[in-house]
């Protein structure tokens, strides 16, 4: 017990040392600051405010990014540069080949099936009495890592031999129907899907929640006008809920695109990769830390950012235009 | 508001029907399941835990809270040899941190970009904007070489290593720098939208920019803050990509999140305490969740709602 406690109680130290180090500093650059005054006091003020901020991002993010473009570019130390090898590799490499696959399915599959269960919760939802619970229950496993949901998951996909008691959900339920479960890991290109549905679970409740706001945003008067004009169920939702919450949709949509993009917790956890269900992210760790090549851990880094540039456009332009109507 | 709108308006219920009723109780029930079923497999016993199915054991109950007492205190076998609790406190050791020094950071940010006029303010708000959706893995390789050799051109060095790889600073920083964007842009957000009245009385006043951020900025988005810090401290404390690079994976940093990556290889008794310790470590962000449901949909909304 000591022994746990000296190990334990400077861990707690640290942390209200650095926080205490942090606003105290804050505290005196304020103080110090502000008793500028005349022309130097907006750019100090800007300095201060913003400097820290501006800092960080620069040599976490921009630098970070530029230097990992040039790595792409070299050797796996980094200290030499072989020109488009690592990119070459990427070509000729038959499991990078299913990789890039198996990527394209999870942007494929994934945002759509996220995005349009959410929108059908969302609007069966607005028809629900007390949907206050339901809604809380559906959003729940949002605040769940995912490591906790591939754990979660790992017992519904249990399996154990035929002639053995099942203790996984999805095996009992395929055994109840009279067929014979397998290893469900082991099972390809089934599993790239299980994966796929333990994303859809956690991840749905974004969609449904910011969808379920977009419709109750839709005027009430306009759903009364046309339900008195015979505008029911599919024909309403097609001409007036749809055309309405499209932009919401959207975004949900492109969030789902780069979420299934970057993932990686579940398939780290669930197979590490293995039995052709390895993604993009997590090839790019694995080059990276356990290959230790950095040359081609950054290439896949390259391939991720480019893959994701569309969308970052998209966001710009609408950004764009809604300061433009501001 | 969204309630109110309900009952004010009778229009919006009358298509309140049974089918809708039974479709969403029906998928609430299929997503809660699998929740359920690790709840109930963490009480399970050892021998039971590979053999009986858990909706059995509810059946002919026969629960024990002995994963929970080996997972955090550990049962002397190599599995989880000392337990989770170290890894549980290094947790809230990374947590903290990594969620008071981006939003504060952040805070002060947004605040610059809205209200003090500068060349090239909209600029940087827009590359900012940009900057969050720029995958993490173009990080994390430049970072840590930063962390443990410092900065080089050829071999003239122009930054030292700043040598916090594998302690908890070196969690806290790049956690810090990935936050900034979302956090700065939703805060932004927020920021500009008080009101111009308000900033222009405080000037004349003579109030500087210290002050009032201090004084009338900070109190008036305690709000938006709030939301934007629930979601910080869910991210930090789900991560697993972030504390797999920068923390060693050992008993002094490693966050809980990533002992359990660990522990899912292990079959048997390891199994048991695998259930119980994720049901720890989901228990926190669920507990944060359901208490602070309401602050958490806002962030959400305030993200993503046109």
């Amino acid at each position: 017990m000591s022994e746990f406690l000296s190990a334990n109680i400077p861990k707690f130290t640290s942390v209200f040392t650095a926080i205490a180090a942090f606003f105290i500093i804050l505290g005196l650059l304020f103080a110090i600051a502000g008793r500028a005054n005349g022309k130097k006091a907006r750019p100090l003020a800007l300095v201060i405010l913003l400097g820290p901020a501006l800092v960080l991002l620069l040599a976490g993010l921009v630098i970070p990014g530029i230097r990992t473009i040039l790595f792409s570019f070299m050797n796996p130390d980094s200290n030499k540069i072989i020109g488009l090898d690592n990119y070459r590799w990427m070509l000729e490499d038959p499991n990078i080949k299913t990789i890039m696959i198996n990527t394209i399915l999870w942007i494929l599959v994934v945002p759509l099936f996220t995005a349009a269960l959410g929108l059908l919760l969302a609007v069966m939802l607005d028809r629900t009495k007390h949907e206050s619970i339901p809604k809380a229950l559906l959003f729940m496993p949002m605040a769940i890592s995912f490591v906790g949901a591939s754990i979660i998951f790992k017992f519904v996909y249990e399996f154990n031999e035929p002639d053995q008691p099942q203790i996984g959900l999805l095996s009992a339920i395929v055994k109840f129907f009279g067929m014979t479960p397998s290893d469900w890991m082991l099972s390809k290109p089934l599993n790239t899907f299980l994966l796929m549905i333990i994303y859809v679970w956690t991840q749905m409740g974004f969609g449904m929640v910011i969808l379920s706001a977009a419709i109750k945003g839709v005027p009430a008067d306009i759903v009364e006008a046309s339900a008195l004009d015979g505008a029911h169920g599919w024909r309403l939702f097609r001409a007036i809920t749809f055309p309405m919450v499209k932009g919401t949709f959207i975004v949900v949509l492109a969030t789902g695109v780069v979420g299934a993009l970057k993932v990686f917790d579940i398939v780290r956890t669930m197979t590490g990769g293995n039995f052709s269900t390895n993604v993009l992210a997590n090839e790019m760790y694995s080059q990276t830390f356990v290959q230790f090549d950095q040359g081609k851990g950054s290439a896949l880094a390259v391939v991720l950012f480019l893959l994701v540039t569309p969308i970052l456009v998209y966001n710009i332009q609408s950004l764009r235009k809604e300061r433009a109507n501001k | 508001m969204s309630k109110k709108l309900a009952e004010h308006n009778p229009g919006r219920k009358i298509f309140s029907s049974k089918i809708a009723t039974t479709i969403v109780w029906l998928i609430t029930i299929i997503w809660t399941v699998p929740t359920v079923g690790l709840l109930v497999t963490s009480f399970k016993t050892d021998e039971k835990i590979l053999n009986e199915a858990w909706w059995d054991s509810l059946l002919n109950p026969d629960f024990t809270f002995a994963n929970y007492k080996g997972v955090f205190l550990g049962d002397g076998t190599e599995s989880l040899s000392a337990g989770v609790l170290p890894y549980f406190i290094n947790s809230i050791a990374i947590t903290l941190p990594a969620t008071i020094f981006p939003i504060v950071i952040a805070t002060m940010a947004a605040y610059a970009l809205a209200w003090i006029r500068f060349r090239g303010s909209n600029f940087l708000f827009f590359s900012i904007f940009a900057l969050q959706i720029v995958p993490l893995q173009m990080s994390l390789i430049p970072l840590l070489l930063l962390f443990t050799g410092g900065a080089h051109i050829g071999s003239i060095p122009i930054f030292p290593a700043l040598g916090i790889a594998g302690e908890f600073a070196g969690i806290w920083l790049p956690h810090t720098m990935f936050a900034l964007p979302l956090a700065i842009y939703l805060l932004h957000n927020f920021i500009s939208n008080l009101p111009r009245d308000l900033m222009e009385a405080a000037h004349v006043d003579g109030a500087n920019h210290f002050t009032i951020f201090r004084r009338i900025v900070l109190p008036l988005s305690i709000p938006g803050i709030a939301s934007i810090a629930i979601f910080q401290f869910l991210w930090v404390w789900n991560d697993l990509l972030v504390a797999l690079t920068f923390a060693s994976g050992t008993e002094e940093v490693a966050p809980i999140n990533n002992k359990l990556a660990s522990l899912v290889g292990q079959y048997g008794s390891g199994y048991t305490q695998l259930s119980a310790g994720a049901f720890i470590t989901i228990a926190i962000p669920l507990i944060v969740f359901f208490s602070l449901q309401r602050y958490f949909v806002r962030g959400l909304l305030a993200g993503s709602v046109k």
